[in-house]
């Protein structure tokens, strides 16, 4: 058995154990600030009240991306330096990315209904997130079919690589395919195309909290998968002796 | 490896062997499609590029199982393992196998499903030139999705989770061609990016695949 | 009480599936990481 086995999880455990009540209370502030900030916020004079599920949306969006973005880092690293922290919060942010892009799916179909007067379009965002979101569940799936931990992660870090690969791949396909209705980048550093202050600061706010709330999620998911590596490595132990 | 591609042909095609199955398949779906939307030619017209691509992308994997399975229950997979042949050279004649044994009698069925599908006389070149560069890429996707699935039980469902949104660019493309085709639309812009998507995963993939599969021989 | 307009219901819905959704998740988290622990404990205090 590696030494990281035991070492390197332990000071990741010591460190996070002190680490994550500040994160938590983060999260809590500014997820609890942005959204309540930004529901407080004047209607649009174009879209009304509707304007305020901006700051659910485009926080779960940005996450759902950059989520995938983490994981193939972590993957990376955990192939070249064999580090099972790494492959294991892999793991842990898979579910988060997950419900993310599905937060950001859902609450994009209730705001199209009214705006587009529909659902659902295959327009290239909802496309290449839907697209993100099957990715998603190949991972996870992988995850949990393969039974031996570390080929596990070696498998699925191979998947993430392909995978993100074809993902981008894929949304550039779907670009060329439908051009949609989707309104372009919501954060644009052009002036003119920026979105007013009144809505922008309680958005970055949301989009704050939201990027600490993952942080404290992917914490406590790493440490519970640390915690049940830990006892199935001790119950083969005692298999043994 | 033509000693490999020959040998793994000759698998297929015994009896047993699965040949034959894709086929059968993509001919009992295109059946079925004008049941589900009506036999009305303006209803069906406009709907066959995409089933027809649809459908040999379903067909297609149905075989990929095969690919490394048979191999690894025999054992002749580790030896193919540590042969002077790299790995990755090994996935790619298996692809090339399936390919052959799957993809082309696909091709070679598809403009007489066309029919079946009414679709437009003038879609059916594009349809089997898109089919022509577009499956061996649809292959050897499908080799990558087998190489990581093959030490699993109940490995053929989590195959197709895995290998079907990786076969995403490949039907847009395709479908595209072949849409285009029927409408007497220049097809050159598509046409080209299923090329390098076929040529990029036949580059890549081996390398890919062949990780998997030494994971799981490990 | 906020006036939310003529699209009142759609707001509501939105942030209700939204947080239950993410309401779900950390419930998810929180108790998974309970339940490894208490395995954990259970296990050194049996071994």
């Amino acid at each position: 058995m590696s030494i990281w086995e035991y070492a390197n999880p332990t000071k990741f455990m010591r460190t996070t154990d002190g680490l994550l009540p500040w994160l938590v209370a983060g999260a809590a502030v500014c997820c609890v600030g942005g959204l309540v900030w930004g529901f407080l916020t004047p209607q649009d004079f174009r879209q009304g009240s509707t304007v305020k599920i901006v700051f659910l949306h485009v926080p779960a969006a940005m996450m759902a991306i950059n989520i995938w973005v983490m994981m193939l880092v972590a993957s990376l690293i955990w192939i070249i330096r064999r580090h099972h922290v790494s492959a294991l919060a892999a793991k842990a942010a898979a579910p988060i990315g997950a419900v993310m892009t599905l937060i950001a799916l859902a609450t994009g179909a209730i705001w199209g209904q009214p705006m587009w007067g529909t659902w659902w379009e295959w327009d290239p965002r909802l496309t290449s997130f839907l697209i993100l979101f099957l990715f998603y569940v190949g991972y996870i799936a992988l995850w949990s079919a393969v039974e031996d931990p570390d080929s596990a992660a070696d498998l699925t870090g191979v998947l993430c690589l392909v995978g993100s690969v074809f993902a981008l791949l894929s949304r550039y396909a779907v670009l060329f395919w439908n051009q949609g209705l989707h309104q372009g980048a919501s954060l644009s550093v052009a002036p003119g195309e920026r979105m007013s202050a009144v809505y922008r600061y309680p958005l970055y706010l949301s989009m704050l909290g939201f990027m600490l709330l993952f942080l404290a999620l992917v914490l406590i998911r790493t440490r519970t998968e640390i915690r049940r590596r830990r006892l199935a490595a001790l119950q083969a132990r005692e298999m043994r002796a | 490896m033509i000693a490999l591609l020959i040998r793994d042909l000759r698998l297929a095609t015994r009896a047993g062997g699965g040949f034959g199955l894709g086929v059968a398949f993509f001919l009992v779906l295109s059946a079925l499609v004008p049941f589900g939307i009506g036999p009305d030619r303006a209803a069906l017209a406009p709907v066959a590029p995409g089933i027809l691509w649809v459908g040999a992308l379903l067909a297609c994997l149905l075989s990929l199982d095969r690919i490394f399975a048979l191999d690894h229950e025999d054992g002749s997979l580790d030896l193919l393992a540590t042969a002077p042949l790299p790995l990755e050279g090994t996935v790619a004649v298996k692809a090339l196998a399936h390919w052959i044994t799957t993809g082309l009698p696909l091709i070679l069925a598809a403009p007489v499903f066309g029919v079946l599908l009414q679709l437009p006389p003038a879609a059916m070149p594009w349809l089997v030139l898109s089919l022509l560069l577009g499956t061996p890429a649809l292959s050897m996707l499908g080799a990558f999705g087998a190489a990581i699935t093959v030490g699993l039980r109940r490995g053929g469902l989590l195959l197709s989770l895995l290998v079907l949104p990786l076969y995403i660019p490949t039907l847009i493309f395709g479908a595209e061609v072949t849409r285009r085709g029927a409408e007497g639309a220049a097809v050159q812009t598509p046409l080209v990016f299923l090329a390098g998507i076929t040529l990029a995963a036949a580059a890549l993939i081996p390398f890919a695949a062949a990780a998997a599969l030494r994971i799981n021989l490990r | 009480m906020i006036d939310l307009g003529k699209y009142a219901a759609t707001v509501w819905l939105a942030y209700g599936v939204g947080l239950a959704l993410l309401a779900g998740l950390i419930w998810q988290t929180v108790a998974a990481n309970a339940r490894a622990r208490r395995a954990l404990e259970e296990h050194d205090k049996n071994g």
